[in-house]
């Protein structure tokens, strides 16, 4: 089971980062999602799968049992949350880019390279 | 619990003044206002707060909601943090003093103020951090905040820039996830300290090995290390002269600062553990490839962002040269240099914004004549141009000599000399950079008056220079005992 998991997980990141790697910005977009996925599947073992009981100290005992880790969970509970938001981020910029292009190539996302027009200080209200 | 409340103060602060900027956005007046408040209480707390901590004799540690240790979050005083934090509340406040000169009212209504806050506030939030997970937060936080600084006006060179920069970041921060993920399985633990006993108990492991790798990768992109440094002469250079100071300054410091955390705290590079020694070869070469790549990428540059932006880095490289000494030293020597290029790169990216304010280019072969038209501008900058350089007697020489010294002492000389080449290098740029800026006159220019206000933040961050350049052996004790502090935990 670990075994399969790790599989899923490091072919999640393989396809992840071959889609970073494609010169179509949407597709990187969507790479980093599933890069973010595989990334946090990947976190769910390194907290160990060993045990599908909830982290629940039973009645009458002072420790905890063999149970999930719970730590584990909150961080990629965290981690998706973070993931998600920066989805959003550079989609916003994507959709930025196309606006003011027309093109989602990433050939074509160069405009910082050409030094032309530097920004206006101040007074450009 | 007033221990408690100095400890989050340096979080805390910039966060609630991003708040109250955020609902004064549409009025630029306040909005500047608060941002300058704000930094100046930020200012004064961090100040109380690295008193506390060189005072007591016991240092300052802070459990939310009371969980028993390794559970819980935990903010502590140990020592580089909080006089990074010191010399980010410095930064801060003279990017607020130089705020009014590039940022108008336009930008203030894009959300300048509540942004830059809450930036400072992440980077100090992981400055104080004891919890890995909760520096990777910190990390994507100053993140997102950096992305919408980046891309105040709007322009295609600020989108396309903010895309290279995220794309880089994301990808970085993956690694990291997955590196602290792995840290955890091995260690069962997130707390920096508890995590390096248990790491230094348990035998070096394919997986400590992967860990360490990824975590190498991640934070070298974050601190822009050769071979992970071209998105950062690719992105910087679009915003506005403040926002290019604070990123300049701090942004890549504290991926630095998390190397350091990361391989002399939690992997024990300075303390000979055989793991560790693994891994130290690799930094020297890392640390002597960023200084001569970036270095020679500075002189190849006429446009002044780009040129400070790859010297950015070629700094990175010497920090890295303390790591890769791998004694208690060389870390002080890299937190040392730390503090001192905080400083000169602010300062230099502000000066750089004032000479395009009076000459109208970022071009150097465009600009020219400062020390005629102003003396007072042309002496200022003279500051951390000649820290940069190293010339004594100001920050940069100590802080170049500490790195070369260490690294005789430790008997690598090779990165010393490394440092040397590279120095001589530096030398050769900024004195270009500065005759090109200031001495030379370009004929049929016209100049306009340097902003007073911005002179202002600039001469805070020269004073700052000159004094450490003056009285070095206090910074040096203050990073020794950080070393030590990282080495042992507490």
């Amino acid at each position: 089971m670990t075994l399969l998991y790790a599989f899923v997980g490091a072919g999640t990141v393989g396809c992840g980062l071959y889609m970073i790697l494609s010169r179509n910005l949407v597709r990187m977009l969507l790479g980093f999602s599933l890069l973010a996925t595989g990334a946090n599947l990947l976190l769910f073992l390194a907290g160990r799968v060993r045990s599908q009981q909830p982290p629940i100290i039973v009645d009458g005992e002072q420790r905890l049992g063999e149970a999930a880790d719970p730590l584990i969970q909150a961080l990629i509970l965290t981690a998706i949350v973070i993931g998600f938001a920066l989805t959003v981020v550079m989609a916003t910029l994507v959709l930025r880019a196309w606006r003011q292009s027309g093109s989602i190539r990433a050939e074509d996302a160069n405009a910082a390279e050409a030094m032309g027009a530097p920004p206006k200080p101040g007074n450009e209200a | 619990m007033t221990d408690a409340l100095l400890l989050i103060a340096p979080v805390v602060i910039p966060f609630i003044g991003a708040a109250i900027a955020m609902l004064a956005r549409k009025q630029a007046a306040l909005a500047g206002a608060t941002g300058l408040v704000t930094s100046l209480l930020l200012a004064i707390a961090s100040a109380l707060l690295f008193r506390r901590a060189m005072t007591s004799g016991s240092t300052p540690l802070t459990l939310f909601g009371n969980w028993p240790q390794g559970m819980g979050l935990s903010f502590s005083a140990t020592l580089p943090g909080v006089a990074l934090v010191m010399v980010t509340a410095l930064v801060a406040l003279a990017a607020a003093i130089y705020a009014p000169v590039d940022i108008g009212p336009r930008r203030r209504r894009a959300g300048y103020d509540p942004m830059m806050l809450a930036m400072i506030g992440a980077v100090n939030g992981a400055f104080l951090t004891e919890d890995l997970f909760n520096l990777y937060v910190w990390f994507e936080l100053a993140l997102l905040c950096a992305i919408g600084l980046l891309t105040l006006d709007r322009r295609p060179a600020q989108v396309h820039a903010a895309i290279r920069y995220a794309a880089f970041a994301m990808l970085g921060a993956t690694f990291i996830l997955l590196g602290i993920g792995m840290i955890y399985g091995i260690t069962a633990t997130l707390n920096i300290h508890e995590a390096a006993a248990a790491l230094a108990q348990s035998p070096p492991s394919v997986a400590s090995a992967t860990a360490a790798a990824l975590l190498l990768g991640g934070f070298a992109l974050k601190a822009g290390l050769v071979p992970f440094h071209l998105w950062l002469p690719a992105s910087y250079h679009v915003a506005p002269a403040s926002v290019t100071a604070v990123f300049a300054g701090l942004l890549t410091k504290m991926g630095f600062y998390a190397l350091l955390l990361i391989f002399a705290g939690l992997f024990g590079t300075a303390s000979g553990s055989p793991a560790a020694a693994q891994m130290v070869p690799l930094f020297g070469i890392i640390a002597a490839a960023t200084m001569l790549v970036c270095v020679a990428g500075a002189l190849a540059q006429t446009d002044m962002r780009r040129l400070l932006a790859y010297h950015v880095i070629a700094q990175v490289g010497y920090m890295m040269a303390g790591l890769a000494i791998a004694t208690r030293e060389g870390v002080a020597a890299a937190i040392f240099y730390m503090v001192h290029s905080i400083i000169v790169q602010a300062n230099l990216f502000l000066g750089a914004g004032l000479i395009r304010r009076a000459s109208g280019s970022w071009d150097l072969t465009r600009t020219g004549g400062m020390v005629r038209h102003d003396p007072l501008f042309a002496a200022l900058f003279a500051v951390p141009v000649l820290s940069l350089a190293g010339i004594p007697p100001l920050s940069g020489f100590w802080a170049k000599m500490i790195v070369i010294r260490e690294s005789l002492d430790a008997g690598i000389a090779w990165i010393g000399g490394v440092a040397l080449i590279a120095g001589l290098l530096t030398i050769v740029s900024m004195a270009t950079f500065w005759s090109d800026a200031c001495w030379k006159d370009t004929p049929g220019q016209r100049i306009r008056r340097v902003p007073r206000t911005g002179l202002g933040a600039m001469a805070l961050l020269s004073a700052a220079t000159v004094l450490i350049g003056l009285f070095p052996q206090g910074l040096w004790a203050v990073t020794q005992q950080s070393a030590r502090m990282m080495e042992m935990g507490r």
